[in-house]
């Protein structure tokens, strides 16, 4: 049987769900970079219509946000599967 | 400006506060032991935990700070939101589970979990406190400027209120009680400010904010020689006329034996009125020339032009969150701009016409566009900004101690993702309450902290009292976090571990308790002391500090094997003294020791972009040197 991962047990998928975190970290901090960027170097792209009459300040910016999200429950459903699968061997 | 005192908003204070007090007494029978005191004993559930986490960290500044920016703004404050956020992510993917496994309390445990090393003790602690203490500051001298309009006390009442409130939830419970405060209160923030954004999009953009709304001046002027001679409305007499920065003509005008401020307008055919306080040479502060009491200092902003589809229109009835955005962007608004007038003991506010598509894209406060004037070092305190908010996050140790607070690395996960959801959608939010500020003519020039109670207020007296308690309520969540946070740093870093007073569980919970009401007597004072201070930019600055001093210390230590115990600690201090040394040098504390900005040494306000690469470069070059105090290192950890 397996339980909720207890204190401080020896977690087997650890090395695997903190490769998973780091490239989904990478992947974030390109976008949010990204951001910065056109910002900084091209800010009147900023202001140009994407979607729906919606400039890309919003887009982006509402973007970021709801990626962080999606990318959070995205990553504790593929962690929770790594640890049931290797945690229970 | 004059606040009205609501009955409601006191009951309702009161009735949270009492709420919050029957909590405490309820669980401090239950924490007797040190893990009950400091970690709530390590069961809170994953959700609570979550919803907690939101309470913890929308503080004062998040909530009043990024609202009253964005409205008087525009998109810039939502920078911090989005900033704030992303660092959300870093705290998920790098830090979050890691720290669960390698600590006990605090994350001091966790840096020092390898080394067992006395300096990494000191200085981890250390920067618990500064770090703490600098966020602390802003959340108590937003508390006393709430009770001002909430309760009708003076600032100091409200800091002895939070303090002492604060103090008994912290020393009865400890981190159990703190949790289910946060807990409430960051659940309150969230429905109540779906609730005000509900409000702002059914009310939509309307020309005419309300009947009450100050209907501002404009007079004519007779130019002779180029000069003003007079106006064309001769009630009025001409007192004075200045320039100011070469650019801007502000002219007293004299009726009825009240003075009033004007602008020339750019075609010098009229004269707007604007705000003013002037203080006199007997010391009264006269509001647009009559005392408070006359109530003649306007709350503002307001809209110019509404365009809907092609066609201008007077107001637009309810709009959908997306068409709100897309209306406001083809429409204008004027905001209101602060200048001093030189020798006259006179700041103004005068109006400023400004496009709907500007509060909507970055550039009103941080100059990124070459065309709008933008520098190198503009440009470089955005990036500054940008870097320090993404970092901070997951070095702030009152945010980080609530990983002790669940049993598991997958529950300490499982928070972080609510903590995220909930925050995020928060941070929606904050866009709709700030700009939906910016044109219903509820801003108060002198505080835009206040601007979205009062944002509330033009919704009805009720939405305004919950509003406001439940602001008050936000700093009381943050700061017995914060305390927590600081006694644990004392009591358990310091004491018990660093100068190994081996103190038994009841001694330690004892130390804990006569920590937190030390620092919460300190937090008291420094909150009267630092009164007036802008909320939002002490809060940066405990950013900045945090994600110098402690980041760079965390994610070595996780990734990168060389890492040791001098490493750390070396980096730690440069982290500290090299953002803080920055900041005294910045062109806003220029201003605020009443000096030029331009005289300022540094021309960074955010001294992220320096001080961060600095304590990551002094953390590999002294870990490359003392390689060889790693064969002592504790192998009780995997960095696998």
């Amino acid at each position: 049987m397996h339980g909720p991962a207890a204190k401080m047990e020896a977690d087997k998928a650890a090395a695997k769900k903190s490769k998973l975190g780091v490239t989904l970290f990478i992947v974030y901090t390109l976008l949010y970079s990204g951001f910065v960027m056109i910002g900084l170097m091209n800010p009147e792209l900023l202001g140009v219509h994407i979607i729906g009459k919606q400039n890309l300040s919003i887009i982006y910016g509402f973007g970021l946000i709801i990626l962080a999200i999606v990318m959070g429950f995205v990553y504790n459903a593929i962690c929770s599967r790594m640890e049931d699968q290797m945690n229970s061997k | 400006m004059i606040y009205e005192v609501s009955g409601w908003a006191i009951v309702i204070f009161v009735v949270f506060v009492g709420a919050v007090l029957g909590l405490s007494f309820y669980f401090a029978r239950k924490t007797k032991s040190a893990s009950g005191y400091y970690a709530a004993g390590g069961n809170i559930h994953w959700g609570v935990n979550g919803i907690a986490f939101a309470g913890d960290y929308l503080s004062a500044a998040s909530f009043l700070g990024i609202c009253g920016m964005i409205a008087f703004s525009g998109y810039d404050g939502f920078l911090y939101s989005i900033g704030y956020l992303a660092g959300w992510v870093v705290a998920l993917f790098l830090v979050a589970e890691p720290l669960k496994r390698l600590g006990k309390y605090t994350f001091t445990d966790a840096l020092d979990a390898r080394f067992n090393s006395k300096s990494i003790k000191l200085t981890a602690s250390i920067s618990t406190l500064v770090v703490s203490v600098f966020y602390l500051i802003p959340q108590m001298v937003g508390a006393g400027d709430l009770v001002v309009p909430l309760l009708g006390l003076p600032h100091y009442a409200g800091v002895l209120i939070v303090g002492t409130i604060v103090i008994f939830i912290v020393a009865t419970a400890g981190m159990t009680s703190t949790t289910y405060v946060q807990f409430i209160k960051g659940a309150l923030l969230i429905v109540f400010s779906t609730i005000l954004t509900i409000y702002i999009l059914n009310n939509g953009l309307n020309l005419n904010p309300g009947e009450k709304y100050h209907q501002f001046l404009k007079v004519g002027t007779i130019i002779q020689d180029q000069k003003i001679a007079g106006t064309s409305d001769a009630d009025y007499t001409l007192k004075e006329s200045v320039t100011v920065e070469g650019k801007h003509t502000f002219v007293s005008l004299e009726k009825n034996n009240v003075l009033r401020w004007f602008k020339l307008s750019a075609d010098s055919t009229y004269l707007e009125e604007m705000l003013s306080i002037s203080v006199t040479d007997d010391g009264t502060t006269l509001y647009n020339g009559e005392p408070k009491a006359a109530e003649k200092f306007f709350q503002v902003g307001h809209l110019t032009k509404i365009v809907v589809d092609g066609v201008e229109v007077d107001k637009t009835g309810p709009l959908g969150p997306f068409k709100f955005l897309s209306t406001l962007e083809n429409s204008e608004l004027i905001r209101f701009t602060k200048k001093a007038i030189p020798d006259r003991n006179t700041t103004v506010w005068y109006q400023t016409p400004t496009l709907g598509r500007d509060m909507i894209n970055p550039g009103l406060l941080y100059k990124v566009s070459t065309k709008a004037g933008a520098t190198f070092w503009t440009k470089m305190n955005f990036v500054s900004l940008m870097l320090a908010l993404f970092l901070g996050t997951s070095a702030l140790p009152h945010i980080l101690i609530r990983y002790y607070t669940v049993s598991s690395q997958r529950a300490a996960r499982k928070s972080t993702i609510v903590a995220i959801a909930a925050i995020g959608f928060f941070y929606m939010l904050t866009l709709y309450m700030g700009l939906g500020a910016s044109v219903n003519g509820v801003l108060d020039v002198e505080s835009s902290n206040m601007s979205g109670p009062l944002l509330a207020k033009y919704f009805g007296i009720g939405l305004f009292s919950i509003i406001s308690a439940i602001a008050f309520a936000t700093v009381l969540g943050t700061v017995s976090g914060l305390i927590v946070a600081s006694s644990g740093a004392i009591a358990h870093d310091f004491m018990d571990k660093y100068l190994n007073m081996k103190m038994n569980d009841r001694k330690k919970v004892k130390a804990g308790k006569i920590a937190a009401f030390g620092v919460g007597i300190f937090a008291i004072a420094l909150g009267i002391l630092f009164k007036g201070m802008n909320v939002s930019f002490l809060v940066g600055l405990a950013f900045a500090v945090a994600a110098s001093a402690n980041l760079p210390a965390i994610l070595f230590l996780l990734f990168w094997e060389k890492t040791t115990a001098k490493g750390i600690a070396s980096s730690i201090v440069t982290g500290i003294v090299s953002s803080v040394f920055i900041i005294l040098l910045s062109p806003s504390m220029y201003e605020r020791y009443g000096l030029l900005k331009s005289a300022a040494p540094i021309p960074l306000d955010n001294p992220g972009i320096i001080s961060i690469p600095l304590s990551a470069l002094v953390l590999v070059l002294v870990s490359l040197l003392t390689q060889k105090d790693n064969h002592r290192k504790v192998e009780n950890y995997h960095n696998d």
